[in-house]
């Protein structure tokens, strides 16, 4: 007989299902040795990866990706921070209005985002650059940024600081001798969730990327207009480890910061 | 004789159009346990926060040792500072936190450890030295919190509300411990709480605050028997207040006359020098009214019939609330065999020279 529970155990499966086998066929056929990237797999074999490995579109999209993602992150990271640390440590006038601005960005669909602040380009008459392109991946990292740090940061007391004053340390020795060190395990989170997000996106980099520069899903959406090539799947599974791998990587050592500062 | 370790002249703090703290004075002498005592919101913290240079005074002017320190910023001015919530930092060890303050002080790696060691066993855990904050029960990590302030041998010691956080039984511990160590060192205190048990059992100078004024500054034995005001007198233990009048005022006893207890020859130097006529308010704790099986001898003191109206039972004591007519009194006694119980009558005793008496309204 069926329970209800076990209904609910088998549509929570489908669900799972659903979400993830397009994603594990994805996978699986990246290993596929045959010309076609279909089943049925003809044996297994790494010859995809060789062959992106030679193709010099995708490393390039790789490098570009790579850079774009390291300076967002660092970029988003300091700003976040610094912003965090104004909207929780200090009171003025605006604070509000500033903080949610800050964090809109999440709540705006990245369309919209995107569309905006290329009609603002266009309305200002500023041609198209990789500078811009960062500063629009930077826009719309930095909610994740200040949600994570600022998180940290209610937690963090104030007294803590104020013990480190009183005890001969100037507000920035105070600041690097303790704040920030109890930061750091959010300041990392951030630093990869900002990473990621701008390694992965396509929406706002289709619209904002000079033209000559693709990331790497530009580079995938280009490449599957043309065709769906076989090596399509092994760059999918590239990214799927990258992207999933940098995370729970970040996780891990976040908390072993974490584990010894609380 | 000599300067006091830190005088308030004045000093002000006011938040838009609130006013935290009214104009203050006070002097502070070296190597005393000032007690700055109140309800929350009566200043005292913003006080200590304007001496730890956390807060600016809106007016005055705070001198330690003598000198200005409006404009000395908080980590120039050598003050060993104590939360209640011990503000251990706790990505660093017991040791690391202990040394936190050397660091900024010209001391060699050697007198370092010496100090750091030292201050651990003034409070008596020389063991914990590598563990980290986390593992210490709260208790410990106080200790910790006072070690790591006293080691920099501060110009005045500052501790804001340290014990409130601690269990009753520890709490009590920790009092005898922290005034050992404040005797031991000699070290100029000012101590924040709004417990007035703690206020009287550590301190040689109460400051009463309330509402951001100073109520009364006196030994914890003159602020809690002749209390300045009404304020004082019911914010440090219960007390009973009977309105009255001044019937006959000599050198040596004020006699008052209150509605309930007929007339009550107060000591004159509790009477605050009221005179003849006036209108004044008897003042009695609540331990100091007895309460005695009718009919026995008074003794000389003062008494009235009244019935128990409500009996707390807390083992050695017991607080009773006594019917008298339109009033309530209330008299805490030791209890020797039984209780009273509820609706009992009682003769409800006071020797007039447990009383205190102050200005009445006008």
């Amino acid at each position: 007989m069926l329970s209800g529970w076990s209904l609910i155990r088998a549509w929570t499966i489908l669900v799972y299902l659903f979400m993830f086998l397009p994603v594990a066929v994805v996978v699986l056929l990246s290993f596929n040795a045959s010309q076609f990237g279909s089943f049925p797999m003809t044996g297994f074999s790494f010859r995809w990866f060789v062959e992106l490995w030679h193709n010099d579109a995708i490393l390039r999209a790789f490098r570009v990706s790579f850079v774009l993602g390291a300076l967002t992150a660092v970029i988003s990271t300091t700003l976040g921070v610094l912003a965090s640390l104004a909207l929780i440590r200090y009171d003025f006038r605006g604070k509000n209005l500033i903080s949610t601005a800050l964090i809109a960005p999440i709540l705006v669909p990245e369309v919209v985002l995107a569309v905006a602040l290329l009609l603002f380009l266009r309305f200002l008459a500023i041609p198209k650059s990789f500078p811009l392109l960062l500063m629009g991946h930077v826009i719309f990292t930095l909610p994740f940024v200040v949600l994570v740090v600022q998180a940290r940061l209610v937690g963090i007391r104030r007294d803590i600081e104020e013990a480190a004053m009183s005890l001969g340390a100037s507000p920035r020795q105070a600041f690097f001798e303790v704040t920030l060190p109890l930061l750091a395990p959010a300041i990392f989170a951030g630093m990869l969730f900002a990473f990621t997000i701008s390694f992965d996106d396509i929406t706002g980099t289709l619209f904002w990327k000079p033209g000559g520069v693709e990331t790497v899903p530009t580079q995938i959406f280009a490449m599957l207009r043309n065709s769906i090539s076989p090596e399509i799947n092994a760059l999918g599974t590239v990214m799927i480890v990258l992207t999933v791998g940098l995370p729970l990587l970040g996780a891990a050592v976040a908390r072993r910061l974490g584990s010894r500062t609380n | 004789m000599t300067e006091p370790a830190v005088q308030l002249d004045q000093i002000a703090k006011r938040f838009g159009p609130f006013t935290a703290v009214h104009p203050t004075s006070l002097d502070i002498p070296a190597g005393h346990f000032v007690t700055l005592l109140g309800p929350s919101g009566c200043g005292k913290t913003t006080t200590l926060r304007m001496i730890a240079g956390l807060l600016d005074p809106t007016e005055g002017e705070i001198r330690v040792k003598g000198n200005r320190v409006n404009e000395v910023p908080i980590h120039r001015r050598n003050l060993g500072l104590v939360f209640q919530n011990y503000a251990l930092f706790p990505h660093r060890t017991v040791e690391q936190n202990v040394a936190f303050g050397l660091k900024y002080r010209n001391v060699s790696k050697e007198e370092a450890k010496r100090r750091v060691a030292d201050a651990l066993s003034l409070v008596q855990l020389p063991e914990l030295g590598h563990r980290y904050p986390r593992e210490l029960s709260g208790g410990q990590q106080q200790r910790i919190a006072l070690a790591r302030a006293i080691v920099i041998e501060p110009d005045v010691l500052l501790l804001d509300e340290p014990l409130s956080a601690l269990d009753a039984n520890l709490r009590e511990d920790m009092r005898v411990e922290l005034k050992r160590i404040q005797d031991r060192l000699g070290i100029t205190t000012i101590f924040v709480t709004h417990d007035q048990s703690e206020a009287l059992a550590m301190s040689d100078q109460i400051v009463v605050m309330s509402a951001g004024r100073v109520e009364q500054v006196g030994p914890p034995e003159e602020v809690y028997n002749t209390p300045a005001n009404e304020f004082v007198a019911r914010f440090l233990g219960a007390s009973n207040i009977f309105e009255g009048r001044v019937a006959d005022a000599t050198v040596d006893v004020v006699a008052l006359d209150v509605p309930i207890f007929g007339v009550v020859p107060v000591p004159a130097e509790r009477a605050q020098g009221l005179s003849n006529g006036e209108p004044a308010k008897l003042v009695v704790r609540a331990e100091k009214l007895k309460l005695a099986r009718p009919g026995t001898d008074a003794d000389g003191a003062v008494s009235v019939d009244g019935v128990v109206e409500a009996v707390d039972y807390q083992g050695q004591v017991a607080r009773y609330f006594v019917r008298t007519g339109e009033s309530l009194l209330q008299a805490v006694n030791m209890i020797d065999d039984h209780p009273f119980a509820e609706g009992e009558t009682a003769s409800v005793r006071l020797r007039p020279r447990d009383c205190a008496a102050l200005p009445g309204n006008k």
